[in-house]
């Protein structure tokens, strides 16, 4: 019997686990029902070789207009030593705006090395420990870059969000600049829903690092300040976004992983996602872990179109809604000869094959110009 | 989703081909309808890169914003949009009908047709809203001066959008939204927000399978997506260069022509195909007889349109940035009202529509088998006509004892349900007394009672008006939702705002 850590480094292959970063997380919790995906992330799998190995590539590119704009509009806030981000965080906060804020930028020389990342995160953790607010340190400062470190399925995590942590008032406070426009007060309500799930891996990472410190979580506030661009200029606005409610989910979902023991039970021993392994074995491996598509995934997971094609014909594919019209039927061929009457319902179909029934027989008349 | 559309969908997974599910066609559609496929710059808030525009297939016009950055370009651009939308919307201000108003006593004029904008897909809609917004509160006069169609083109692009909202309106049409109302494909609703895909589904090429189709339209290399946003990949390995040789080309007429020939001839590779499909979603739905009611609801966007025309005339402003309190409860009144009557009325013209009301109980289809189209109530004050039916059916019926039903064939008759009899043979024998329709005598006027054998559909769905309630005005807006609003800024505010 191989350890935890040997079967997923087993699964992975011979590389080193893919990093995550609070994007990959946050993803994460999306489908919690899936182990195919759970299996994957908890080794650190690159997904996206093993989409294109098996033939069925992502498609998650972004573009270097989208890329541009988001560092100048960054830039631009992060200039003068944060005074303007100082001033909009302050005043969306409620709270008087400090006349001056210390400014540490904890990313600089970030140099790739594993060894200096583990430099770096120390640093990062002795600053923001000794800084922690008090009554003695309650004067501004703002922390640009910090490296976090989260467990992630029984491994340590390296964050290296984009994201400046603010002592404010008495308080930590998550800011997050996004270069997508608020306008009129409104914005695009999935960019938002993916911000505030980042800031809440974020929220996360700063609380344990106090709780493992011994301070108290709750130094770190729920409410993450997001700046974004005001209309169609470049002016920036700060609103809060509370992300208790997706800090639970993500604490669920990481105590999920954390249990990768028990998923990893259900899994065979000789399973392997080493993109280097041939393709036909590579699918022929992913095919015997379960997995629980939904039309959802295609937004969020790399493996999606290969899970698409994987379960055609389910009436699952064409979305929950779908299926539960449908009565929970299975596939969509044995749903349509449950309403044809050419195969007999099992017991607890009798229900859904009734209604299919007496759907398909409305459909027929309507169809033909027969109102019944 | 309903089991009817769900197994519609099913049906189209087995048959690799979208099924029906509509037997007419539930909006109107325009001669010349005007077809705008914008695309934006990623990353930008709403920043118009391109557009084909036009009323006609081979009508496409191009316009391309070379460095979309440049607000200067921007507003050239939306001068130049504006040049075709404007003259577009005037063509339809010609003759006019009088439409009685106040019980006929008054009468309102109305034209007699309507401009129909079509967008791709809801985010081309989305497109409009924005891109009204942006637009129309832009002073012609002062630092940044904009050429006077700008903000008028920025209302009338927010008249489309907020019609866009407006449940069964055809003034504004996303043709993905438009072709699944008609048909159901073998994919689920994420995958049908992309037009390419779904007419893999409802018109596939020779030698594919719809979902063969569809797969083939999401590689982004063979279909360029249907816009605003553009193919990440095209954006780095096309566009970027493009535009940085339109860039480096600086002042040079030479080198400017060269690369703007270059940029559009990119731009129109990705507009095209979008162009193609979309006229060849609109020749699907044509393919349809109308609805009954759709004239009725086309009058509806008429009035829209005639009234928004007035308003423009009456050199009446822009559309606010927001509704105050007062504005937002009339407009969520409207919309519920809208919505309510849209469902009806589909369902009143289509069978398969009125197909999902008969599977959940809300409507039945039977036959007459006694009638007493004589039977006078004289229980109140005076006598009234009140004949009696006895229906037939094999279908559940759910409806309670007093309830009010109506036949679609029958809209203005009401019938209360009586009694409710189960008999042997799984059928339902249902009593209704029926009221109004009937002409103004003691006697029923001939053929609006129905006769024995007659096969019917009653239905629990009405299409009743629903008064709107009395909204205070604007000035007494109450306490409890923020008292009178404070006069709106008529221009926009963030103008220092646009440095580039």
């Amino acid at each position: 019997m191989r350890s935890t850590e040997q079967r997923l480094a087993g699964i992975r292959g011979g590389v080193p686990p893919r990093r995550h970063n609070a994007r990959t997380i946050a993803a994460l919790t999306g489908n919690p029902g899936c182990t195919r995906r759970a299996v994957l992330d908890s080794a650190g799998v690159d997904k996206t070789r093993l989409a294109e190995r098996i033939g069925f590539p992502a498609r998650f590119g972004q573009s270097r207009f989208a890329i541009t704009r988001g560092n100048a509009f960054e830039a631009q806030l992060k200039a003068d030593g944060g005074t303007e981000l100082l001033r909009l965080v302050a005043e969306r906060l409620g709270v008087p705006v400090p006349e001056s804020a210390s400014w540490t930028d904890l990313g600089d020389g970030a140099d790739d090395t594993r060894h200096d990342l583990a430099a770096r995160q120390q640093r990062s953790r002795d600053r923001l420990l000794a800084a922690v607010p008090s009554p003695e340190a309650d004067t501004a400062a703002l922390f640009d870059h910090p490296l976090l470190g989260l467990d992630v399925a029984g491994q340590r995590v390296h964050l290296e969000p984009d994201l400046v942590a603010a002592r404010l008032a008495g308080r930590w406070h998550v800011v997050e600049i996004k270069s997508f426009p608020v306008i009129d007060g409104q914005a695009d309500p999935a960019k938002v829903a993916a911000a505030a799930i980042q800031s809440a891996v974020y929220v996360l990472a700063l609380r344990d690092l106090l709780t493992a410190a011994g301070h108290d979580p709750g130094l770190v506030g729920t409410d993450v300040v997001l700046v974004c661009p005001r209309d169609f200029g470049n002016q920036p606005v700060a609103s809060l976004v509370d992300v208790r409610k997706q800090l639970l989910v993500l604490r669920r979902q990481l105590d999920r992983m954390a249990r990768i023991d028990t998923l990893l039970a259900g899994v065979p021993e000789d399973f392997t996602a080493d993109p280097q392994a041939d393709p036909a074995t590579l699918t022929a491996a992913l095919t015997r872990v379960d997995a629980r598509y939904a039309p959802e995934c295609l937004a969020t997971c790399e493996l999606a179109y290969f899970c698409r094609h994987e379960t055609r014909g389910q009436t699952g594919a064409l979305g929950r809604p779908v299926r539960e019209a449908l009565g929970g039927v299975a596939t969509a061929a044995e749903a349509l000869a449950l309403a044809a009457g050419e195969r007999a319902p099992e017991p607890e179909q009798a229900e859904a094959a009734a209604l299919l029934r007496a759907a398909a027989q409305l459909r027929a008349d309507a169809l033909s110009g027969h109102p019944g | 989703m309903s089991t009817l559309r769900a197994l519609a969908r099913a049906q189209a997974l087995a048959t690799g081909r979208a099924q029906p599910v509509a037997t007419v066609r539930h909006l109107h559609l325009a001669d010349r309808p005007l077809v705008l496929v914008p695309l934006t710059l990623a990353g930008e808030a709403n920043a118009p890169l391109a557009a084909l525009v036009g009323a006609a297939p081979q009508e496409a016009r191009l316009l391309v914003v070379p460095q979309p950055r440049n607000r200067d370009q921007r507003f050239a651009f939306a001068a130049e949009l504006a040049s075709v939308v404007l003259s577009w919307i005037d063509e339809h201000r010609g003759p006019t009908e009088a439409v009685p108003v106040d019980r006929g006593r008054d009468v309102r004029h109305r034209y007699l047709d309507a401009p129909q904008l079509v967008v791709p897909n809801p985010a081309g809609v989305t497109f409009l809203r924005l891109f009204g917004r942006s637009t129309r509160f832009r002073r012609t006069d002062g630092e940044y001066p904009v050429h006077p169609s700008v903000p008028l083109l920025g209302q009338w692009l927010t008249f489309f959008a907020e019609r866009a909202e407006h449940p069964g309106s055809a003034a504004t049409v996303a043709l993905t939204e438009a072709l699944t109302l008609h048909w159901a494909t073998g994919q689920s609703v994420v995958e049908d927000l992309h037009l390419p895909a779904l007419l893999g589904w409802l018109d596939p090429p020779a030698g594919l399978d719809g979902a063969q189709a569809a797969a083939r339209a999401e590689d982004p290399s063979v279909c360029p997506p249907a816009g605003p946003a553009t193919d990440p990949e095209f954006d780095n390995t096309l566009l970027a260069p493009a535009m940085a040789a339109y860039d480096a080309a600086g002042d040079d007429p030479h080198a400017r022509e060269a690369a703007y020939a270059e940029l559009a001839r990119l731009l129109r590779g990705q507009l095209a195909p979008t162009w193609e499909l979309v006229w060849r979603g609109l020749s699907l739905l044509r393919a349809l007889p109308a609805g009954e009611r759709v004239a009725g609801r086309w009058s509806g966007d008429r009035d829209a349109f005639t009234g928004y025309c007035e308003h423009v005339d009456a050199g009446g402003g822009p559309q606010p940035r927001r509704d105050g309190a007062v504005a937002a409860a009339q407009r969520l009144h409207r919309l519920e009202r809208a919505l309510t009557s849209y469902a009806v009325q589909r369902a009143y013209d289509d069978p398969l529509v009125m197909a999902e009301y008969r599977l959940t109980g809300e409507a039945f289809v039977g036959e007459v088998t006694l009638a007493d189209p004589h039977r006078i109530d004289d229980s109140g004050k005076r006598p009234v006509l009140r004949p009696r039916i006895q229906v037939v059916t094999t279908e559940p019926v759910l409806v309670p004892v007093g309830a009010t039903l109506t036949s679609p064939t029958r809209p203005g008759q009401k019938a209360r349900v009586v009694f409710v009899t189960p008999t042997a043979g799984a059928k339902t024998e249902v009593v209704l007394e029926l009221s109004g329709g009937m002409g103004r005598g003691r006697t029923a006027a001939p053929g609006t009672v129905p006769e024995v054998g007659e096969r019917l559909c009653y239905t629990t769905l009405g299409d009743t008006f629903l008064p709107a309630p009395a909204f205070p005005a604007t000035e007494e807006t109450p306490w409890t939702h923020g008292g009178p609003p404070a006069p709106r800024e008529p221009f926009d505010a963030d103008l220092a705002a646009h440095p580039r």
